[in-house]
């Protein structure tokens, strides 16, 4: 076993590859939360009045509220008038090309492994980069803009479509949700917009690429995204922030509207700074994005890869209102070192016919906590609602842990819901028979981990589930042993 | 330089432990290319031991002993090393890999060997002929091919699936523990043809077994008695029919002896 620990150190000892800071000038605001910072954000995005009175409000009902505590994970408290809500590379904040972005954050982008030169660009994504508060650049707007689909940064949206930024903002995280959602609300800087109009099939994916650089500062990014009646869309997000020895809080909400018959696709791959070995540093990742298939026959599938962060929060969950809509949720969630992850679902069905499927994979390694927690709701009128779900948690090593909360509530005697959960461990056996047939105990973590994370990949966008199995192999190097 | 006379491997005066109980106490045995011995004795007496000792399963410490592969102190090598220079175990119960593609498994391994050998990695295209072929020595449905590794294989299925992963790796020294374990007679005789079929002057098998029957289909060049963790009698195929017909009690009086 000596050789295999000596890989453990050599691995443990990599660093995370996105740790980097890029040194640019930054437009922030003093660090703390009051009426007059929101209004100085608010301000600052020359926003209209409505946004900046639903901020205020937002605040004022954060203020009633307590953190939530129910969850299972541990953090020290959060000083929330320490952090910095608004950070924003200083340049040109109206650009008309990307020849006007600084070259400093397109380096950076390059470095990320995400050009933002269009031509450089594999031809099918395009791509909205936010970068601490700001959205910096949104590549091949104006080809979308031909088949009338709007893809901008937030911050644009609300300039150039108020109304329909208005319509659905809160439409589905009303400002008052939870804590977390409501603090977003008052204080959110900016994310992506995307709207699908009617029968129109995206030609490409849409993708954001988020980015903390500047410390001390929360990312609280809003994403928006509406499909009408029978549109379809494919989105993308991905997510990478510098190392640094203090947490950091992102809090981001995004909301997802399906009308009749549209079909949304929402990918994560989150890679935010995990935190050291010994578990200091790293980003909160508290996270609510929720998804509502308003109208009949939608469909609404999330699919995430949750491997960074130093803990993980989050459910992106489906209202299932319209007759015959689909709520699908797949989860990849890796905890290495002292990661923590709180993360599931709610599926709640409302109209009838409605069908789920949820699909978790928990990999827990090092010190990790994995919890799954979900809840699968049919209300009275949901019947004939069908939902399945299984929850798989896979444990390297003897110092981790790997929790399952389901919540099942069927109010009706038509619906059926099942559900199906195992728990293993990458047993020694398995690496032996992988090592006896000449592969290195690396190669066989990765070939078990992988193999065990399938059903998940293969909902990933090719790109994609590419990138997401080698962050993974990436994540639990040195975790064998 | 490899020949028939080439002894392929040497294991001298070999001591092995698991949990501060010796299983392996003292064990002798040269095997040479082209050759086929079989290791026969009763349940407990160190057999698995030692196959698992020789491919570097780390539940075992060896106290004493040397061992020899081709030329090269074995127990030196990490199992993978041991794996890619061509020492290969047919496991007495080979392991489930949930999800992971056979054949993706396969070519992993056959380019971790290749690699090794200093020879460029197959590409997919070159693997799947290889391997299309392959599948024909043990008779084995092309569907096998694209499910996870042992996944909701039958006992017999994975036992064939392990000789096919045989045929692929083209190994030196391969040793087949209890491989007949758990199959019937019309599946006993498919492994055995498939393994012989990968009989060659340049690579040795090692056949570890509890009953003579598999040896009626693999008929070894020499029959070897263990007992208490030593090699207490050696002879040529007749060893085995003996043992059939007499059992495992009678080679107490005999022990020391060689046929």
């Amino acid at each position: 076993m000596n050789n295999e620990t000596n890989t453990i150190e050599e691995f443990a000892a990599q660093e995370y590859k996105y740790g980097f800071v890029t040194d640019i000038d930054a437009d922030s605001v003093p660090p703390g939360l009051n009426e007059d910072v929101i209004r100085l954000i608010s301000a600052k995005k020359q926003e209209p009045d409505w946004l900046l009175e639903w901020r205020l409000k937002s605040f004022r009902h954060w203020e009633t509220m307590v953190e939530p505590h129910w969850q299972n994970i541990k953090y020290p408290p959060i000083d929330y008038q320490a952090i910095i809500y608004y950070s924003a590379p200083k340049q040109n904040s109206l650009l008309k090309d990307m020849s006007e972005v600084d070259p400093e954050l397109l380096k950076t982008y390059d470095k990320l492994g995400i050009p933002l030169r269009e031509q450089e660009w594999l031809a099918g994504v395009a791509v909205d980069a936010v970068f601490d508060s700001v959205s910096v650049a949104t590549t091949f707007k104006e080809k979308l803009k031909e088949l009338g689909i709007i893809f901008s940064s937030f911050s644009e949206a609300v300039r150039e479509h108020p109304e329909l930024v208005r319509k659905y903002l809160g439409s589905v995280v009303p400002s008052n949700d939870n804590y977390f959602a409501a603090l977003n609300s008052a204080v959110f800087t900016d994310g992506s917009f995307c709207f699908i109009p009617p029968g129109v099939r995206c030609p490409m994916e849409l993708s954001t690429y988020f980015r903390i650089n500047a410390a001390s500062t929360g990312q609280f990014e809003r994403t928006l995204i509406v499909a009408e009646e029978g549109a379809q869309v494919s989105y993308l997000e991905g997510c990478t922030a510098p190392m640094r020895d203090k947490n950091q809080l992102h809090a981001a909400v995004v909301e997802l509207v399906a009308l009749d018959n549209a079909k949304i696709k929402y990918s994560t791959v989150q890679n935010w700074y995990p935190g050291d070995k010994e578990g200091r540093g790293g980003i909160y990742n508290f996270v609510t994005k929720r998804g509502k298939c308003a109208g009949v026959n939608s469909k609404i599938s999330w699919t995430q890869v949750e491997t960074g962060s130093a803990i993980t929060w989050k459910y992106p969950s489906v209202l299932l209102i319209g007759d015959h809509s689909v709520g699908e949720f797949y989860s990849v969630a890796v905890v290495n070192n002292y990661q923590q992850a709180d993360t599931g679902t709610k599926m709640i069905h409302i109209g009838k016919h409605t069908k789920s499927t949820i699909v978790s994979k928990g990999i827990s390694a090092g010190h990790g906590q994995n919890s799954y927690r979900g809840l699968v709701e049919m209300k009275k009128n949901a019947v004939h609602a069908r939902n399945f779900s299984q929850c798989d948690s896979l444990l390297l090593g003897d110092k981790c842990g790997a929790h399952t909360f389901p919540y099942i509530e069927v109010k009706n005697t038509s619906s059926k819901a099942e559900h199906e959960a195992t728990t293993s461990k990458i047993g020694d056996d398995q690496i032996f028979y992988c090592k006896q047939r000449g592969l290195s105990a690396e190669d066989a973590v990765n070939l078990i981990v992988n193999g065990f994370c399938k059903e998940v990949f293969r909902e990933l966008p090719m790109e994609f589930a590419v990138e997401a199995q080698k962050l993974l192999g990436v994540s639990l190097e040195g975790s064998v042993g | 330089m490899k020949n028939k006379n080439m002894n392929l491997l040497e294991i001298k005066n070999l001591h092995a432990s698991v949990q501060g109980n010796e299983i392996l106490r003292g064990i002798n045995l040269t095997v040479k290319a082209g050759e086929v011995h079989a290791i026969m004795g009763p349940n407990g007496s160190g057999k698995s031991t030692l196959a698992g000792v020789l491919a570097g399963r780390d539940a075992y410490t060896v106290t004493q002993g040397e061992v020899f592969y081709n030329g090269q102190n074995l127990l030196e090598m990490l199992p993978e090393e041991r794996a890619r220079s061509g020492l290969f175990l047919a496991f007495q119960y080979p392991v489930e890999i949930p999800g992971v593609n056979n054949s993706y498994f396969l070519k992993e391994a056959l380019n971790a060997i290749r690699t090794h050998k200093g020879l460029e990695k197959l590409d997919a295209i070159d693997f799947l002929a290889l391997i299309k072929q392959k599948v024909k020595i043990v008779e084995m449905d092309e569907s096998f091919l694209n499910r996870p590794v042992n996944e909701g294989f039958s006992g017999g299925e994975k036992k064939r699936n392990e000789i096919f992963h045989m045929a692929v790796l083209e190994p030196l020294l391969s040793i087949l523990d209890e491989t007949d374990s758990g199959l019937d007679i019309d599946a006993l005789r498919t492994v055995a043809d498939g393994v012989n079929k990968l009989r060659s002057q340049e690579n040795a098998i090692v056949v570890v077994t509890h009953y003579q029957r598999l040896l009626n289909y693999i008929v070894p060049d020499v029959v070897h008695v263990m007992k208490d963790g030593r090699l207490v009698l050696s002879g040529g195929k007749e060893l085995a029919l003996e043992l059939e017909d007499r059992g495992y009690d009678w080679v107490h009086e005999e022990a020391g002896q060689t046929v």
